[in-house]
This record gives C-alpha cells, structure tokens and sequence, in this order.
C-alpha cells in the first residue's frame, strides 16, 4: 500500500478573512521550524510514495528551506511532490529551486479571477500575477498546476465565476480544485457574517454555481473524480487520492494529522509546542469499514466491489444497495455493476447521504 | 383508649385553583406542632414535585393533627386534602365522602371563581358543614368585606363570622382552627356495628405494598383481622394499622369509627384498594357497601412511544410502577408501523394525561413520542355489530361501516362576562351546542355547552385559556353517546401513510384540519435529500397537500491535510440530531412535529 508524507507549513505573509487554518504571519521561526521538520523527516522511517507540502503558505519559506525539506524525505522513483503556492509569493527563482528539488506538482492557490472578488477574499496580488505564476512555474519545467477556485464568494455570480473558470481553462492546467467556501467560526468572515454585512450568493445560487462548475470543466477534459477535484485523465493529485482511499500518511508540522499502522494521531497546532518536541495527540484508531465507505464516496468512483473485497475480505452489504438505490431513483448516486457513486448531486448532498450510510 | 367521637373533627379544604389551600394546609400542621419548624418545606402535602410546580394537588393526601382548642379539650383533627382538576372529580367526591365538613377558602382579592363554586356543590352534596375562610388578606388589593358579602350573595354561607387570614403570614391561622372544633359536627359513628370503611385514596409503597387510606364509618379494624373488599371480593390479612402524621405513618392497635387512618395488609395493586370501594371485616361483614362506589374509566387514549426503541423495556417498567399508584391509568402494548413498539395508554382526562407523560420524562428519563388523543367511539356496522375503537388505526373501513356515535359532554365554562363573545365562538368551532348561560355574578358567567369529547381532547383547554387570557376555567362531563358524521383522517409522507399521526374528525370539519396538519408538518419537518409530498387523506382521496423542498447544499467540501477526525465527527453530530427523529419509510421526522399537529389553534 501506498504511503504519502504531509508536511505543514504554518507559516502565510496575510491572514485570509474566510480561513481559520493555523498559520503565522512572522516568519521569524521559518529556519528553527525546517530543522525541526527535517529531523522528524528523517526519522519517518518509510518509504514514502507522494510528498505534500501544504500550509499556510509553503512558498513563503523560500526555495532554500523547502529543497532542505524535501532532500530530508525517503522518497520513492516516482514520487509525486506537490508544493502549494500562492502567486504573491512564488516567483521564477522559486519554482526553478523547487523543480531542481524534484518537486513535480504545484497546487496554486487563484480562488477567483475577478479582481473584486480577490480583494474581498484578501488575496494580495492581481490576477496577472497569478497569470505570470502559472506561466514561470511551467518555464522552470513544472507541467503539473493545479489552481484553486472558490465558490460562493461574497459578491460572487454564475457569470463572474465563468470569467474565473475560462482564466482557469484558458492557462490549459490539468488539474482544477474548486471548494465552496464555507464560512467558519473565529474567521474575519464570520464576524462580517454575524454582523449581516458578508453579501454571500444564496444557497441555491451557490448550488448553481458548483453544478455549473462540473458541466463547464467536464466540457473541457477536466473529469471531476472528488467532491471538490476535477483533472484531466490520469493528472489527479495522488496526494489527495490516498487519503480518500483511505490509505496511511504520516503528517510532520503543528496541526497535522497522520494515520500510519492503523493509528490516527496528530500534531497539536501551537507552533511552540511543536518545536519543543511535544508527541503528537492519539485519536484512535482509523481505517475500519465505515472510515473507508466515509471517505471512498467522496469519490466518483465511489465504493468498488473489488476493492472492498481486497481490502476487508468481504463485499459491499445488500442493504447499501438498497439504499444506493433509492438514492439513484432521487438522481443522488450512480449505479454500477460493481458498486454504486454519488454524483454532482449527491456531492451536495453528501453530509447527509454517506452519513445514512454509516450506522 | 379510643379517642371520644365528639372530639374528632373530619374535614377538608376546598378552594378555587391559587386561592391558597396547600398554603393553609401548611400552616394548620405548623400551628398544630404536626412538623418541627426545621422539615418544613413549603406546599408540604404537594410532595410530588410536579404538583409543586403546577400548584395542584393530584394525589389526596390526609393527615391527623392535635390540638387543644381554647375549651381545653384535645381534639383530634383529620384534615383530608382533595386533588383539584375536573380529571379527578370522582376521587374528590370520595375524599368529600369522608368527612363532615369543609373549609373553602376564598382569595380576598379574587372572590368566588369557577372551582369555589363548583367545589362547594360538590360538597353540599355530601352534606358537609362549610367553614369560609377569606384567605390573602395581606395583598393590597385584598377587598375582605367585598368578598364575603359575595360568599354570601352567592353561596349563601353566613360569613358574618368567618375566619380572615393570612396563610402566608400565618395571621389568624389559630381562628380557622377554632371554626373546625365549633362548626364542624363531629362524626356519628358506632364502633359495634359491622365494619365499614370508605376507601379514599391508596398509594403502593415498595416495602409495604398498598398502603390503603380509609375513613371508618362504622365498626373498627385491627392487625390480624381479614378484611374484605366489598366492590371487588379480594381478602387480605391486616399486617398494621395507624394514622397518617405530616411526615410519617404511626401505627395503632386499632381503628375505631370516625377515625380516619391507614390499613396495610400485603396488597400488591392498587387495583385491589380501589377509591370508592368499601372495606368490612370477612368475619361479620357489612349487608351492604357504602354508596357512590364507581369503577373508573378512562376516557382518552394515546398512544406512547419510546423515541429511541430502545426504552421499550424501561418504558414499560415505568409504566408498570406508576400505574402500582394509580389505578386509573391503563395500557397495553401496541405497535405502530410508523413508531414501533409503544403502548395505548388510556387516562381520565388530558389533564391526566400530561401529568403521566410528563412523570415518565422526568421520574424515569423517557423521551417520548405520543400519539393524538383519542376518545372512545362506536361504530355500527352494516352486519348489525358494534365496534368500540380507542385508536384510529382500527378504524374499519368506511364501507361497512353504518354509522357512528361520539361521546359528546356537558361542559361547563365559567369566566369573566367579558371573555362571552370569545368564549362562545370558540364552542362553536367545537361543534359545542349552547344549552344557558348563567351570571354567577355581575360579571361572571357559567357557560353551558354540550360538546363533543374529541373537539375537548385535542387543544381545547389551551385555546379557551388563551382566549380568556386564563382567567376561564372549565369542567365537563361525558353525558351520553351520539350520532355524528365522523371520518378518519391519514396522513402519508412520501406515499406512506403514518399511522400514528391518523385520527378521527367530524366530517365537517375534516377539510379544513387537513389543510392546517399538511402545513403544520411542512413547517416543522426539515428539508431532507429529496423533495416529500404531504398528503391528507380521506378514505384514500387525497384533500390536502404541501410539498417539503429538498435540502440543496450539505457538504464538507475541502479535506485538509488527512483531518478525517472533523469530518468523523460531523457525521456523528448528524447521527446524533437523527436519534431525535423518526423514520418513516425514507422520511425523518423529529418529534416537535408529531406534538405541531397536536396543538392546531392558531390562538395558541
């Protein structure tokens, strides 16, 4: 079984007001943390199929502490190594560092291609720069872009997210993530919300707005394969996939999370704690049945008998059949010979539809 | 040595609701040294916290106090208390029955309301010397003279000599003592002749079994002597006799007559000890029982059901201890397609009914889903047959069926004058048939209605006391059975019909109900996965319908970094909200809107 290596890197020049990730702003920690993380790297023990940096903002590091980082990591041949940026802090010089490091993939960080909805999400450069990124990651020989988009941004319409998704498709990246933007407690957002003053699009616009996502990217070679991910065939992030599959990871850095031999345990998100050496907190074990059926319907290629059968020795049971199939009569979920999916619609729905599921 | 007749007094106090009787009941133990000062918690004789907090009496509790009246004698007082709702008319009938007098108290700022009246009917029907006393007499706006000259206008009780106190403040507490030594008579009783005792109350105690409170009418009773009961024919040994102190039991050689006390004798029901019922001696038993003995029905039925299936067993058993204490409840199992298995519970009235469901949730920690009240109907088939159904989902089906008959009351509804016109228009939405009206006073009035039980059941009490910004109040009684145009009423979710939420209604008003339940539920069903049809049938034509939305967006739409924990836990959160639903078929449906159909008044 495949093994991935997450690292986090808590470290972002701005806070964003829609993002209650952990995250500091001084990087005056950068060089003591990548020691730390090094040395934990080091000791990780495996062998280690994909490599994820993610954050906060990785790119705010700097070229030299990330190629540190990922010299540190065991890693397969073919290992998939994705580095998140954001165009306000990635230029040439980073990516040709990165990509001499072996990093393979860039998972960039646009949210929208219209400048006002940018400002109000507290991005800080323009979509041309974002443009410039795209264009120096690929010169420094970085094919593998993923952009990010966001949907159900304040002020956001069917047709300001069509200038967004054409910016996406006109760059001709293989691999697009657009997230609903959830609007969290504790965050900027929140308090604007609570205050009335966040002009969100409604619900069924914003249903509108995902379910003309997936048509649109569709139409253009980019299949969705998760809840939120969508690539063109066989550039799906083998990162993400793993951890949909169920499969183990070890997380390295404040506030991430690791499953390896059966075990869920994570780092506690204070930074200080981390670089003093507090262990990682238990959270039990993890990758039973209903974790597995929880997370693999998130997929399109949802739950597989084959699969199951190789994984749990047993098959998927007549009475999630049943249920899939009163779910595909409401136009939730596919049915296939050997198994059953949500689709778009079920994704909307999939809080309440996998959580029928689990008993 | 027994003690002498002429110094037993027998009484209870009779008041209109909040006029202050347990109050009094207070201060007469006080004043009677009946409980040190230190265990003396206020509304001592309400032990039951429910009947402190609603401030009614629904047990009847006794209590024997000593007292040394100003002619120096030792008199012995047996104060019996009486529940006050008309739910409890019977049991209050019995408890009059064992005394020879009555206080009724009445709030000197209020004056004579509906119960006071109603109260004091009842017992001068029993022949009970009635003691006023005007109580409140501490509130500012207490009118002491006004009031009595109403007690006297129209009761027509003397009140020239009536006690006025404060029960809160204790004032004048020892006069009301003094008027129970003079006015009340003395008990005519005769301890040779054959034994018999009026049952009034009995409660089951784990240790002792039924604990039986009686007042002995004539004869006496000791340890090791049979006694029978003369209703039902069960004999059981005497283990103890004695008499009911504030704050425990003291046990006697023997009962004499006039006296009130307790009799325990291994008895495991209160089934056995029935109110009403009279007990003698199997050795020279008494020619005959004590009249006014009746078996007690029920007369609104429910179905009950553990929210999580579950507390079925612990249902049961709760269930099963409350009704050691009260004979008048009763159930059986039951089984519902929509809710599983319950029990139809049946009660005196809805009064009774909330105060059961409300015991099981908080004694016994039950959440509960129950069903719409139903009364007793009988329905005549084409084949000649009569049918007595108590839930709807036994409704035959209409072909057959010839006609129907529904219990329909006599109601009475006394309130202010000016409550008349919302009064009468509410009746009249019930189906009520206006029979008088009378002015008690100037400004209050008794309302007669004949109304049909059902249109009671449902929500009537909360419309009329909305409507009368609480100051109605209302008693009613079964009168007889009659014809109507009744139809049953299915409500169906996604196509499946919900058989705990079916019942029966007059015909006339069938459409209009149907309308309000299918928005009701609308309203108070969430949006689910997909879009639900409600519909309200009749015989399967559907004459009302709603359409539930689907949910549009419930998604966790970004996995970051492997935190599956969240995501768990979301899940579990969902599973948790779920276990307050119920499942019909592929419908969730929370309990809030199985109790929204219920209460259907829009006043309310």
């Amino acid at each position: 079984m495949k093994t991935g290596l997450y690292i986090h890197a808590p470290f972002c020049k701005s806070k964003c007001p829609y993002c209650d990730f952990y995250s500091l702003s001084d990087i005056s920690l950068a060089d003591e943390y990548t020691k730390k993380v090094i040395g934990l790297v080091a000791e990780g023990g495996r062998l280690f199929d994909t490599l994820y940096i993610g954050g906060g903002t990785p790119s705010v590091l700097g070229g030299e502490r990330l190629q540190k980082i990922i010299c540190a990591a065991n890693l397969s041949e073919n290992a998939e190594i994705t580095v998140e940026c954001n165009p306000s802090s990635a230029d040439e010089k980073l990516f040709t560092a990165l990509a001499a490091a072996g990093v393979n993939r860039i998972s960039m960080g646009l949210q929208s291609a219209v400048e006002e909805e940018r400002k109000s999400l507290g991005r800080l450069s323009g979509r041309e720069r974002a443009h410039e990124a795209v264009m120096q990651c690929r010169k420094a020989g970085i094919e593998n872009i993923s952009l990010d988009l966001m949907l159900g941004i304040p002020g956001q319409t069917l047709a300001s997210l069509d200038e967004s998704l054409d910016f996406c498709l006109s760059l001709g990246v293989p691999h697009i993530s657009a997230y609903m933007l959830k609007i969290e407690e504790g965050t900027v957002f929140y308090k604007r919300e609570c205050a009335g003053a966040l002009p969100l699009p409604g619900e069924d616009e914003t249903c509108e707005m995902y379910l003309h996502t997936v048509k649109t990217l569709k139409k253009h070679g980019l299949y969705q394969y998760e809840i939120s991910n969508f690539a063109r065939p066989g550039m799906e992030g083998r990162h993400n996939l793993n951890y949909w599959d169920c499969g183990e990871y070890l997380g390295i850095g404040p506030a991430a999370h690791s499953f390896i031999n059966g075990k869920r345990f994570y780092y506690e998100s204070r930074i200080r704690d981390f670089l003093n050496g507090k262990p990682p907190v238990d959270d039990g074990t993890g990758g039973d049945f209903e974790e597995y059926v929880m997370l693999r319907l998130r997929l399109a290629e949802g739950l597989r008998e084959n699969a199951v059968k190789e994984r749990f020795h047993r098959s998927i049971p007549s009475e999630y059949y049943e249920k899939a199939r009163f779910y595909a009569s409401k136009g939730l979920v596919n049915i296939f010979d050997d198994g059953f999916a949500l689709n778009e619609n079920g994704f909307l729905l999939s809080n309440s539809v996998i959580g029928s599921f689990l008993t | 040595m027994p003690v002498p007749k002429e110094n037993i007094r027998n009484f209870s106090i009779i008041a209109h609701i909040d006029h202050g009787k347990s109050t009094l009941a207070d201060r007469l133990l006080e004043q009677t040294n009946s409980v040190a000062v230190r265990d003396m918690t206020a509304q001592l004789l309400d032990n039951m916290e429910l009947e402190r907090e609603r401030g009614i009496t629904i047990k009847a509790h006794a209590v024997k106090l000593d007292y040394t009246a100003k002619d120096g004698k030792a008199y012995v007082l047996n104060l019996i208390d009486t529940p006050g709702h008309v739910d409890f008319n019977y049991e209050v009938s019995r408890s009059l029955a064992a005394c020879e007098g009555a206080i009724l108290i009445v709030d000197a700022s209020q004056g004579v309301e509906a119960q006071t009246l109603a109260n004091t009917y009842l017992a001068l029907d029993h022949d009970l010397e009635i003691v006023p006393v005007i109580n409140k007499i501490d509130l500012p706006a207490a009118e002491p003279d006004r009031v009595a000259a109403e007690v006297e206008d129209i009761i027509g009780l003397d009140c020239s000599e009536a006690p006025r106190v404060s029960a809160k403040t204790g004032e004048n507490i020892s006069d009301v003592l003094e008027h129970i030594v003079t006015d009340i008579p003395a008990p005519k009783a005769n301890d040779d002749a054959p034994l018999k005792a009026l049952i009034f109350d009995s409660v089951y105690d784990s240790y002792r079994g039924v604990i039986v409170y009686v007042r002995v009418m004539q004869g006496t009773l000791k340890a090791g002597e049979t006694m029978r009961m003369m209703a039902t024919g069960a004999e059981f040994n005497v283990v103890e006799v004695g008499y009911m102190r504030a704050t425990s039991l003291e046990p006697c050689d023997c009962l004499y007559a006039g006296e009130v006390g307790y009799i325990t004798a291994s008895i495991k029901t209160v089934r056995d000890a029935k109110v009403g019922d009279t007990v003698t001696k199997v050795q020279r038993p008494a020619e005959e029982a004590l009249p006014g003995y009746r078996k007690v029905n029920p007369m609104v039925f429910c179905g009950v059901y553990p929210a999580d299936g579950a507390d079925y067993e612990n249902l049961r058993d709760a269930l099963e201890k409350l009704q050691l204490n009260d004979a008048a409840l009763s159930y059986e199992p039951e089984t519902s397609g929509a809710l599983g298995f319950g029990f139809r519970c049946g009660f005196l009235g809805l009064l009774h009914l909330e105060i059961i469901q409300e015991r099981l949730e908080r004694e016994y920690d039950l959440d509960l889903v129950t069903t719409v009240p139903s009364v007793i109907y009988k329905i005549y088939m084409r084949d000649g047959s009569v049918v007595e159904i108590d839930n709807p989902t036994h409704y035959p089906d209409p072909a057959n069926i010839d006609y129907c008959e529904e219990p329909v009351t006599d109601a009475h509804i006394y309130s202010p004058a000016e409550y008349v016109g919302a009064i009468m228009d509410l009746c009249q939405d019930r189906r009520g048939t206006f029979k008088n009206m009378d002015y008690i006073t100037t400004d209050r009035v008794d309302i007669h209605y004949e109304l049909p039980l059902n249109e009671i059941v449902y929500d009537f009490f909360d419309a009329l006391k909305s409507r009368t910004r609480g100051y109605a109040s209302f008693d009613y009684e079964v009168k007889e059975y009659r014809r109507s145009q009744l139809v049953k009423l299915d409500v169906l979710l996604n196509g499946d019909m919900i058989d705990a939420l079916s019942f029966i209604i007059h015909n006339d008003k069938a459409m209009a109900r149907a309308r309000k339940i299918a928005e009701k539920l609308k309203d108070n069903i969430p949006r689910q996965m997909f879009e639900i049809p409600v519909q309200i049938a009749v015989g399967g034509k559907v004459i009302a319908r709603e359409t539930i939305r689907a949910m549009r967006k419930d998604v966790l739409a970004k996995c970051y970094g492997g935190d599956i924990t969240r995501k768990k836990k979301l899940l579990e959160k969902q599973k948790e909200g779920k276990k307050r639903m119920r499942s019909f078929g592929t419908v969730e449906v929370p309990q809030e809107a199985f109790m929204a159909v219920l209460k259907l008044d829009d006043n309310t």
